[in-house]
């Protein structure tokens, strides 16, 4: 490692001021920074600080979401195989290739447009790169239908990271969950490509396909009527985006952002608990003719992308609440938002994205009363003082 | 019966290096210093020249907005330079002692005659007014200033820090002592912790004696104001530490104003951890020669997250009783993001150090990652016991907001309160900096 440190050492002069390379200095520092954690230390404060940075935090939900990820794969390749009726011939390691192929070009265009914007407009502005996107582009891949065009892959990332976050001045400035926006860009910019039963598969065409073959999602099911298992949906071998089908490996992505600390139990627990008040309501009191409203609460956590919404996307502290108290409501409201949308709107089935971009739109109303509850106990100190 | 407060929220970092309740022998230094900068926003004006004599409470400098507010010299000997740094500012005003100088007597005092404002006299005129602090702010007090009350903490809950309990133990009478001197100037709230409390301390004739349990910051006078009286818009209190009262006492007991104090030499770097018998502002180089490790070590003046990094000839800061080595950790670490982290400390479990639950870690300067914007929520939260949102209250700071910051409590803290909070910062922002900024806009509009 130290040849490549000496190395590091000898090129750093030119891209520093004054040097031949000195407009490439952010990119040259994202490497750096990357390959060896800094030998900055402490000038005023604190002498000693909590190791955890910004990199380390983004590996790790990077890390929660492998198991989605990876099952992601499985399942894609497994509807494609079951699209093609073929399932019963082909062996998992076939199953998984046929997956890989499908999801890693996605991933590889929204990380090389993401982090492309990134690098060029810390450069522009002359900050340092910042981590953000290692989950965004991760992120955006796993709200993907299996057969969307890359191309609309790469505008969708473009815009969510420009509009989505870039114009308000990067990594933890932004309003909306980027990749969730880059999700909603697509779906009403290109409706045709982003639902529908064909979306879900790779490489879609009738001719493939075996006759008779129905490709809706368990959402689109159960508004006509025809209600999924629940463990088969919990388990997630059903169509859907890439990462969002199987509840359990969401829920060890969870569990390991809880452990870690990183995501807020609150936030999840409240999204969860809205869905559920929100879903038994509607099994209370729904109308008896819409099929939505009488799915059973349980179900509506596992189909979808609930679940994944609730884990990784509301949990995104940037866009969330950021007061203790406002978690909650924030989580809550979101979960019953959700519901709300895949009931009473028969246009669109899923309501999660939207309700979760809802919320982040609220998330500051949510913060300001609670900040000024305790603004208004301080003032009350005095009051009562001078009584 | 005292009140008990249990404070959850905080963080025992757990460092290597904590001292045995021991003395050890340290040859006293040759020279000594009182540094302006441990004095947060004090414009000094000289009184003593260089070359001029004085003896251990002559009249060094005064504050040049209060000129009653006389900063003594802590030994008899010959004043032999003034240290100026950028636009001449006073860093360091230094006397080489001489022990043949006698101390000024200032005169006993029978307390109990004494008025308020005899009390004050005094304590101005033998430089030991300069031990209280007044909040908001944390400067120097303001003899004018009508404080609510004067807080005690005698105990500190900072990494590797002083053992006050032991500190007292010969001078448990001195302590008491100092306690009703300022209980002449405002009521006197006495905070302690339960495990093997002294009984100067949680004896202590006071207005109220307050047990605090806890980790850091429990021990910080400001978490203590928050829970007990916390301060107001327009309030003023004081804060003053156990050393400092039992100093006051002597004063007022023997008529001398006695500068020794008890420091503990702590750090991973210190080769050998133990208290010593020193004097205020003294050199540390005695305390330190041979006594650390090899390697690029940082010497602070006081703990590791509020102290001041002072150099192997430097002097001990105004308020610290405590110096803390550790290494400097200016390297570079090859990929170290993705590391497992078995050694590394963090309060997230984002490393695997959460396996060893009671390990101590031997940590170093360095700032492990670069400055962000605020991305994690909710961690400066978990390790501040108080009723204020520090993020907002930063926020508020960052973009000089007067009002909000006055609205979301900024007289109630303090760095060493928040100090915690900028360990913890993922973004790994200036948090005490940053406060201190808002603090120095808010003396300016409002005063």
């Amino acid at each position: 490692m130290k040849a490549l440190r000496n190395f590091i050492d000898n090129v750093k002069p030119n891209f520093q001021e004054g040097g031949k390379f000195a407009k490439l200095r952010s990119t040259f520092g994202a490497f750096e920074t990357f390959l060896f954690t800094p030998n900055e230390t402490n000038k005023c404060g604190v002498h000693v600080r909590d190791a955890v940075d910004l990199k380390r935090t983004m590996i790790v939900v990077v890390l929660a979401l492998v198991p989605a990820l990876l099952f992601g794969m499985y399942n894609t390749g497994y509807q494609y195989f079951r699209m093609t009726g073929e399932l019963s011939s082909v062996g998992f390691w076939q199953i998984f290739g046929k997956g890989l192929i499908a999801v890693l070009p996605i991933i590889v265009v929204s990380y090389v447009v993401g982090l492309a914007i990134e690098f060029a407009s810390a450069q522009m502005r002359g900050h340092e790169v910042n981590e953000g996107f290692l989950v965004s582009g991760m992120l955006i891949p796993l709200v993907m239908p299996a057969d969307v065009p890359l191309w609309i892959v790469a505008v969708a990332t473009a815009f969510a990271v420009i509009f989505g976050k870039e114009v308000f001045g990067g990594t933890g400035m932004n309003i909306w969950n980027p990749a969730l926006l880059a999700r909603a860009f697509l779906f009403f910019a290109y409706p045709s490509k982003m639902s529908g039963e064909t979306a879900w598969y790779y490489n879609y065409s009738k001719d493939i396909a075996v006759d008779g073959f129905s490709g809706a999602t368990p959402l689109a099911l159960a508004n006509g009527g025809n209600y999924t298992d629940f463990c088969e949906a919990f388990f997630g071998l059903i169509p859907g985006s890439i990462g969002e089908t199987s509840a359990v490996a969401i829920l060890i992505g969870a569990a390991i952002l809880l452990f870690t600390g990183i995501a807020s139990w609150k936030t999840m627990i409240s999204v969860f608990a809205g869905g559920i008040v929100m879903g038994w309501v509607f099994n209370q009191f729904g109308s008896a003719d819409n099929a939505m409203a009488q799915l059973p609460w349980y179900n509506h956590l596992v189909y979808g992308g609930f679940c994944f919404g609730a884990v990784f996307m509301a949990t995104d502290p940037v866009t969330s609440a950021r007061t203790e108290g406002g978690k909650f409501i924030y989580g809550f409201l979101i979960g019953a938002m959700a519901i709300i949308i895949r009931v009473l709107n028969p246009g669109y089935p899923e309501g999660m994205m939207l309700a979760i971009l809802l919320m982040n739109t609220f998330a500051p109303l949510i913060d300001y009363f609670f900040v000024q509850k305790n603004i208004n106990r301080r003032l009350n100190r005095v009051k009562t003082k001078s009584i | 019966m005292s009140d008990v407060i249990k404070l959850k929220k905080g963080l025992d970092i757990r460092l290597q290096g904590k001292a045995e309740t021991v003395f050890a022998q340290v040859a006293l230094p040759e020279l000594y210093a009182i540094k302006p900068t441990d004095f947060k926003g004090l414009v000094p004006k000289m009184v003593a020249k260089v070359g001029d004599k004085v003896q251990a409470g002559s009249v060094l400098f005064v504050d040049k907005q209060h000129p009653e507010v006389k900063f003594v010299s802590p030994v008899g000997g010959e004043l032999v330079a003034v240290n100026r740094g950028d636009r001449r500012v006073i860093l360091e005003v230094v006397v080489k002692a001489d022990n043949s100088v006698a101390p000024i007597d200032f005169g006993k005092s029978e307390l109990s005659k004494m008025s308020r404002q005899q009390v004050v006299d005094k304590l101005l005129e033998s430089g030991a007014w300069t031990y209280f602090k007044q909040r908001p702010y944390n400067v120097v007090a303001n003899p004018t200033a009508e404080p609510k009350a004067i807080f005690v903490s005698t105990f500190d809950s900072a990494p590797l820090a002083p053992d006050y309990d032991f500190i007292v133990s010969c001078n448990e009478e001195f302590f008491q002592k100092g306690i009703d001197a300022l209980t002449k100037i405002a009521p006197v709230y006495v905070g302690t912790h339960n495990s093997g409390c002294s009984k100067a301390f949680s004896g202590a004739k006071c207005e109220k004696v307050t047990v605090f349990d806890g980790p850091h910051p429990a021990g910080c006078v400001g978490v203590q104001i928050n829970h007990t009286n916390p301060i107001n818009a327009g309030e003023k209190v004081f804060t003053i530490q156990p050393q400092e009262v039992i100093a006051i006492g002597k004063l007022f007991a023997t008529g001398i104003h006695d500068f020794s104090r008890v420091v503990v030499l702590t750090g991973s770097e210190m080769k050998k951890r133990a208290y010593v018998r020193t004097i205020l502002g003294a050199n540390v180089s005695t305390m330190l020669d041979g006594n650390l490790k090899e390697g690029h070590v940082r010497i602070i003046s006081g703990n590791v997250l509020t102290g001041t990094q002072v150099k192997a000839d430097g002097f001990l800061g105004f308020y610290d009783s405590q110096i803390t080595a550790i290494p400097e950790g200016d390297e570079y670490e090859f990929m170290g993001w993705a590391a497992p982290g078995f050694g590394k400390f963090s309060l997230s479990r984002t490393f695997f150090s959460w396996i060893a639950r009671n390990k101590e870690y031997r940590l170093n300067a360095n700032t492990h990652g670069e400055l962000r914007a605020f991305v994690v929520s909710n961690e400066m939260e978990k390790v501040f016991p108080m009723d204020i949102y520090p993020e907002h209250l930063i926020k508020a700071i960052m973009a000089e907001d007067i009002d909000k910051m006055e609205q979301l409590g900024i007289y109630e803290v303090v760095e060493e309160d928040m100090a915690l909070c900028e360990f913890v910062c993922t973004s790994k922002i200036a948090i005490q900096k940053t406060l201190r900024n808002g603090l120095s806009l808010m003396m300016k509009e409002v005063g």
